[in-house]
């Protein structure tokens, strides 16, 4: 297969992905939705029957599962259509980005019973494609010299897959905020009644970020080898380095919150939410408008 | 109100007391991270000296009242080292304390049963448990047991504070390595133009630095040769695929030189120096001559890329010409036209060469002590004479004499970098993501058994990891089906 044909089929991939998200966007949408039409006002709220609602539900997923095999599918054949591992650019590194977002939340959905979630989570990973394809496509070319490294493939998928499981975390802390308000106020609106108690939101944003945190850790320490084999030193202060050590340090606070001071809920969220914005604005703000040495978003 | 005299010894210890709570310790980790944010917002002096002084050109009054702050070496600033040491005592005078008490407490028992159990997680009543089954079931899965008359109190998963304390002491290796590196390491660049020969001497460096405490005669005495340096690039999109700069070394010099190749993330290594391959660029090569035809200049001049395709700009000085002589000009190596924006360079490698010049005469400023960048002139104290634009082996005349554009040479940036501590650094990070590890995935937690008419089961999971629940369960229903 040459090259451009393999490109061209891995867009092909990403279009049908998306459109495979959107479907299950509406999916999850019309789940809320009907659970909130389900119920007469003379039943009791805490007794509603999903039963109506169970199946879009499991279409849903079905849709969700679906989207991230051909989204996988479009990132290995963008691979494939330059020889190398996708991630050469910020179109590449939105795609992937995305696919592990998506793949963090299968996972979860596998363990826990998180299937809510996928309403922001498919949104998220619409709108992440949609911008990646858009604004930030660029053609599948060979890698720059400084990217040609073996760390390469363990630094960025280290802290590409951290930060899928973050942006997880921050849904769910979100989730637990906006939760949190309606119940101080009164009671849960009636689309939320299915979603879990708010101590278990708490718990499972906490410990997506307890089990990544490792991870996320090597993939700064993987950066800091790589940095000294490619640039000269280790540790340079360079725009990405520092923040990727500022949203390292937001969540050793956050962990130390919880576990060592006591935070709990509310405080723990906003804390777990500032941590996981530092990501992001790394990803976005430093990639496109930064300046330093990390500039291999193509734009 | 009541006041107290607080002696300065117990002053002492309550200073001592606040600064190593886990609290203090939590803010200050805050701080930290808040005190790195300006340091990638504005220029800094350690990264990008050159957008510094423009930041100064553009607005001097703000620039000065941001250096006062030491907004421009937010690292090595007196508030940010402040901070992290501040946190480093605090995270010795926590962490060693609590070592020593791990150390002790091995194979101490777990503290006493509570008095009441229904307060605590995962309670259950269940009929009565024989205590000494109990026991025994609790011991065979490896948990720590203290039995009382009637009561039962177990803990297991004592690794997680020995990882959690590994991992704190890691973080203390890691600022140690890094201090020793910056004390007794140093780092410089070289520009050299293919052919030419470095010989690791401090005259050798463009810019050099040396930590505090490192010997200026310490340098390795190697020498290396330039012999060729290729760049590859991607003829649709322009951007550079491969770089390699062969090199002949020889340690020490003179000794018989070998054959190296360096790549962009391969650099060569003697001991523990390494030399990186950071930069490269063009030199073009001109003939200056005055005006009686002697030739005054003779050489390649590197020039600084200002874009991708390697647009040059550069400075050729020559000041032994009366009046002073000095060149602004720029390179182009594959030379193309646009109506907006002039001449432009529309590809890396050198196609279609242009050298474009003015010609100053006057004072080039050389000599009142002023560093000057070696590719620009400060043209305040001369005037122009001429502006051209020359291809290959063209002669331009002017009124002091003529310069002549003869050929070019691409440059590489040599990086030599000595830190003879980030073995260590390794080691500490590589330790304190074991111990990361360890603390973060081992499950602490303490079974309480109680017997009363009835007995009573509770736990108590300490970092919420799932599980213990089930664990309490099938203890309830093993030791009952017996
Ligand atoms: C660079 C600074 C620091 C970082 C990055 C850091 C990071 C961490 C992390 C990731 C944990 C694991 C949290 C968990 O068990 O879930 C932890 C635990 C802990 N840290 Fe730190 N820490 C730092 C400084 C300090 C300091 C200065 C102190 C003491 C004043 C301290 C005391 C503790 C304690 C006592 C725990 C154990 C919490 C527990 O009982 O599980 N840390 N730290």
């Amino acid at each position: 297969m040459s090259n451009n044909s393999a490109a061209l089929l891995s867009n092909d991939f990403i279009y049908a992905a998306m459109a495979l998200y959107t479907l299950a966007f509406f999916a999850h949408a019309v789940e809320v939705a009907w659970s909130v039409k389900t119920p007469a006002a003379s039943v009791k709220k805490t007794k509603l029957d999903f039963s109506r609602t169970e199946r879009v539900g499991r279409l849903a997923s079905a849709f969700m599962f679906l989207g991230f095999l051909l989204l996988l599918t479009g990132v290995i054949f963008r691979g494939i259509s330059a020889s190398r591992v996708p991630w050469g650019n910020m179109y590449e590194f939105s795609i992937t980005g995305a696919l592990a977002f998506s793949a963090a939340y299968l996972f979860g959905l596998k363990k826990y019973k998180i299937r809510w979630l996928g309403l922001p989570v498919s949104l998220a990973v619409l709108l992440t494609l949609g911008t990646a394809i858009t604004l930030l496509y660029r053609p599948s070319a060979p890698l720059v010299p400084a990217l040609k490294s073996t760390w390469l493939v363990i630094h960025v998928s280290a802290a590409i897959i951290s930060g899928g499981v973050f942006l997880l975390a921050n849904c769910i802390a979100a989730t637990y905020l906006v939760l949190d308000r309606y119940e101080q106020k009164g009671a849960r609106p009636t689309w939320a009644l299915k979603f879990p108690t708010l101590e278990a939101l708490d718990n499972l944003s906490y410990r997506l970020v307890a089990l990544v945190f490792p991870l996320w850790s090597f993939a700064v320490i993987a950066g800091a080898i790589w940095a000294e084999a490619a640039w000269g030193r280790y540790w340079g202060w360079d725009p990405k380095e520092t923040w990727a050590f500022i949203t390292w340090v937001a969540y050793a606070a956050y962990l130390h919150a919880r576990v060592t001071v006591g935070w709990r809920g509310r405080k723990a969220a906003w804390l777990c939410l500032f941590a996981g914005s530092t990501f992001l604005f790394n990803y976005i703000y430093i990639n496109v408008w930064g300046t330093g040495r990390h500039t291999y978003s193509g734009l | 109100m009541k006041s107290t005299v607080l002696d300065s010894k117990s002053f002492l210890r309550w200073c001592w007391r606040q600064l190593t709570s886990m609290r203090t310790a939590l803010i200050l980790l805050l701080m930290l991270s808040i005190a790195a944010i300006p340091g990638s917002l504005f220029p800094q002096r350690t990264q990008n000296p050159l957008k510094v002084r423009e930041y100064f050109a553009n607005d001097p009054s703000t620039a000065k009242w941001l250096d006062r702050l030491r907004l421009f070496d937010v690292y090595s600033s007196p508030w940010f080292s402040a901070i992290y040491l501040l946190l480093f005592i605090s995270l010795i005078g926590c962490v060693l304390p609590r070592s020593i008490d791990h150390f002790k407490a091995i194979g101490a028992k777990p503290p006493l049963t509570p008095k009441y159990l229904d307060r605590m997680e995962f309670f259950t009543e269940t009929r009565k448990l024989n205590l000494d089954e109990v026991e025994k079931y609790l011991k065979k899965r490896r948990f720590r047991v203290r039995r009382d008359l009637n009561s039962i109190s177990a803990e297991k998963g004592y690794a997680r504070e020995s990882g959690n304390l590994l991992f704190h002491l890691s973080l203390v290796l890691i600022l140690i390595a890094v201090g020793f590196g910056s004390f007794f390491g140093s780092k410089g660049d070289a520009i050299l133009n293919v052919g030419e020969r470095f010989i690791n001497t401090p005259t050798s460096y463009d810019i050099l630095s040396f930590g505090k405490y490192q010997a200026e005669d310490s340098l390795p005495p190697f020498s290396i040769k330039v012999q060729d340096f290729k760049a590859e690039y991607d003829p649709m999109t322009n951007a550079p695929i491969d770089y390699t700069l062969t090199v002949s070394a020889a340690n020490p010099a003179g000794s018989t030189e070998k054959t190296e190749v360096i790549k962009v993330n391969k650099p060569l290594t003697f001991g523990s120096t390494k030399i990186y391959l950071q930069a490269n660029g063009y030199s073009p090569i001109v003939t200056v001559k005055n005006k009686s035809g002697r030739v005054v200049l003779d050489g390649p001049i590197p020039f600084l890329p200002q874009d991708s395709n390697l647009s040059s700009i550069g400075a050729i000085k020559v000041p032994d010409m009366d009046p002073q002589i000095g060149f602004v000009s720029s390179f182009l190596p594959t030379a193309d036209r646009d109506p907006v924006r002039g001449g432009f360079s529309s590809y890396p490698e050198v196609l279609d060469p242009r050298l474009l010049i003015s010609v100053w005469k006057g004072d080039l400023g050389l000599n009142n002590g002023v560093p000057q960048s070696v590719y620009r002139i400060d043209t305040s104290k001369m005037t122009r004479i001429g502006l051209k634009a020359l291809v290959l082996n063209e002669t331009y005349d002017f009124s002091e004499g003529s310069i002549t554009f003869t050929g070019w040479k691409p440059w590489v940036n040599l990086q030599i970098v000595n830190d003879p501590g980030k073995g260590y650094a390794l080691i500490g990070a590589i330790l304190a993501i074991l111990g990361l590890l360890i603390s973060l995935f081992t499950r602490q937690r303490r079974i309480w058994v109680k017997q009363g008419r009835k007995t009573q089961v509770a736990g108590l999971a300490k970092n919420s990891i799932p599980g213990l629940e089930d664990e309490i369960k099938n203890l309830v229903k093993e030791i009952s089906d017996e």
